[in-house]
């Protein structure tokens, strides 16, 4: 397989800064040269070799925004994008631990920063979220872990499933309910009743490295608990699951790019009825629907992060909804459609199309599945307009509207 | 800004935000069971640009966010360390 990307469309034109492709190209070539040969063995192993950790972690790939300057969300964006073109899996992985590290970065104590986010920045420990249970998906501020507080800290007891890097992980972000309300805990692996259950044979997205994690009785101490009782869910676990939802946006213009190229390399190469298969009308609209998906997909990332950049990340979680539904959803089409261009060849080992198709249904239901998203933003739209107008009418009355809303 | 403008703002937002013209100053929107986690989240971030504070860790309390009344003392006092602690460097 090559480890150089094909030359794409100039993005120049589209506002990135000298630096941010500069980035890019250092990104594309990282995940070229390191990830890509190592795609296919993942997907067969369900495993990230540990040296591969330790290279993303060496190149950076693990730093949370706290470490740029300035900070620079369509830079991290172009970041997944590039990762996931090589391997949705190690995107994965990069993913929910820069969940966790933004959820610390801006709820942790200034004691808990310095103690936790450059452990984190140089992959000396690495994190993973655990929000989901057997019984609770997509209503997740309903979860059924419990935490009380005993002694000097707390205990928790309650089951989570399907957690991304829980094979590896070596702290959880944890989200449990106290009395009081939702709670979240950094959770070690080495806390006393925690058992990890590796969980294998998924879909896609095979090299997650997924686990279902046992709390009986696991007892953390008190500066373990992120954010105050009562915002685990709706400030933490919300900070968390918002950033990964851009994250993942740009991962499915990546993992897309990937299908878009293999396809035109295909449809150029592969000969029919006396013809590149390319030459025929009905390819030619496979291919023009692949390219108008992924491009839009790219632009509403980039609203995204720009958003991100200028609002924060709440104000900008209705755009990154809206990239993560629709670069999701497209790419399901978009890895369907480069599957079919191949023919038989497409459902073979020989080419990672089957791969790219089987990550892509998973990225349809994680960071809030399509369903989900259905509803939030059309939700969150309204809710806009009617604060849009309510300032309006109260700028009337003396004040400036904001401009961000 | 006084705390009066605070106050009207902050209570356009929530009004407007939450379908609720009738929500007084006092009113609980948590009782209410007004707020979503999204929201939530929404809030402290215009609370933060509109008002030119930094709601932190500690400042998490629900009744810090329960009222437009609690969110107006919110304001006001976070105003007040930042306008001491300027007082201070200058
Ligand atoms: C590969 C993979 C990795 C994952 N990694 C993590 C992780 O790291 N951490 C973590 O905490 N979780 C993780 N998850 C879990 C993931 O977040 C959940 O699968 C997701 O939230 C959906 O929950 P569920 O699977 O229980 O589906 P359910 O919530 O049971 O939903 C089933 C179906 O019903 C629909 N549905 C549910 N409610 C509504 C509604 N109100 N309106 C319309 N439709 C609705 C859903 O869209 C879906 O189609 C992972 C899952 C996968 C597959």
């Amino acid at each position: 397989m090559s480890t150089v990307r094909p030359k794409g469309v100039s993005r120049r034109e589209l506002g990135l800064s000298a630096r941010q492709l500069a980035l890019e190209a250092e990104y594309q070539a990282f995940a070229m040269q390191e990830v890509a040969p190592l795609a296919e063995q993942i997907d067969r192993t369900e495993e990230i070799p540990r040296p591969l950790v330790d290279r993303l972690a060496s190149a950076g790939m693990l730093r949370g925004a706290a470490f740029d300057e300035p900070p620079d969300p369509i830079a991290h964006g172009l970041r997944h994008e590039a990762l996931a073109y090589a391997s949705a899996s190690v995107e994965g992985l990069v993913n929910v631990h820069l969940m966790v590290t933004e959820a610390l970065e801006r709820w942790g104590t200034a004691l808990q920063r310095r103690r936790w986010v450059p452990e984190l920045a140089t992959g000396a420990r690495l994190a993973a979220l655990a929000i989901t249970e057997p019984e609770v998906g997509s209503d997740a501020s309903s979860v059924r872990t419990r935490a009380r507080a005993a002694g000097r800290g707390y205990v928790l007891d309650g089951r989570k499933k399907w957690i991304t890097c829980g094979q590896i992980a070596d702290v959880f972000l944890v989200l449990a309910r106290c009395e009081e309300g939702p709670a979240t805990f950094l959770v070690p692996r080495d806390a006393p009743g925690l058992r990890i259950e590796p969980i294998r044979g998924l879909l896609g997205c095979r090299g997650y490295m997924l686990a279902e994690l046992h709390l009986d009785s696991c007892a953390v101490p008190a500066d373990h608990l992120l954010g105050a009782v009562g915002a685990g869910f709706s400030h933490v676990a919300t900070t968390a699951l918002c950033a990964g939802r851009v994250n993942l946006a740009w991962a499915c213009v990546g993992v897309g790019q990937a299908c878009l190229d293999a396809a035109l390399r295909h449809a150029g190469e592969r000969r029919q009825f006396g013809h590149a298969i390319e030459d025929f009308e009905l390819v030619q609209r496979i291919l023009t629907r692949m390219i108008a998906r992924i491009d839009a997909a790219f632009l509403l990332c980039l609203r995204a992060s720009h958003e991100r950049a200028s609002g924060g990340a709440a104000a900008a979680s209705m755009e990154a909804a809206i990239a993560k539904y629709f670069a999701s959803t497209t790419l399901t089409r978009v890895a369907s459609d480069a599957l079919q261009l191949h023919g038989a060849l497409g459902c073979s080992a020989e080419v990672p199309l089957q791969r790219y198709f089987r990550d892509a249904k998973i990225m349809e239901l994680i960071e809030g599945t399509t369903q989900i998203l259905e509803t939030m933003i059309a939700r969150q739209a309204s809710s806009r307009a009617r604060v849009a107008s309510a300032l309006g009418a109260c700028a009337g009355n003396g004040r400036e509207q904001s401009a961000s809303l | 800004m006084n705390d009066g403008t605070v106050r009207d703002t902050v209570g356009a937002f929530l009004r407007g935000a939450l379908r609720h013209n009738d929500l007084a100053d006092e009113d609980d929107v948590f009782a209410l069971g007004l707020i979503s986690s999204m929201f939530a989240m929404e809030l402290v971030e215009f609370v933060e640009r509109e008002f030119g504070i930094a709601v932190e860790s500690e400042d998490l309390e629900m009744e810090n966010f329960q009222s437009i009344a609690a969110i107006t003392r919110l304001v006001a006092a976070k105003s007040a360390v930042a306008g001491a602690a300027r007082g201070m460097v200058s």
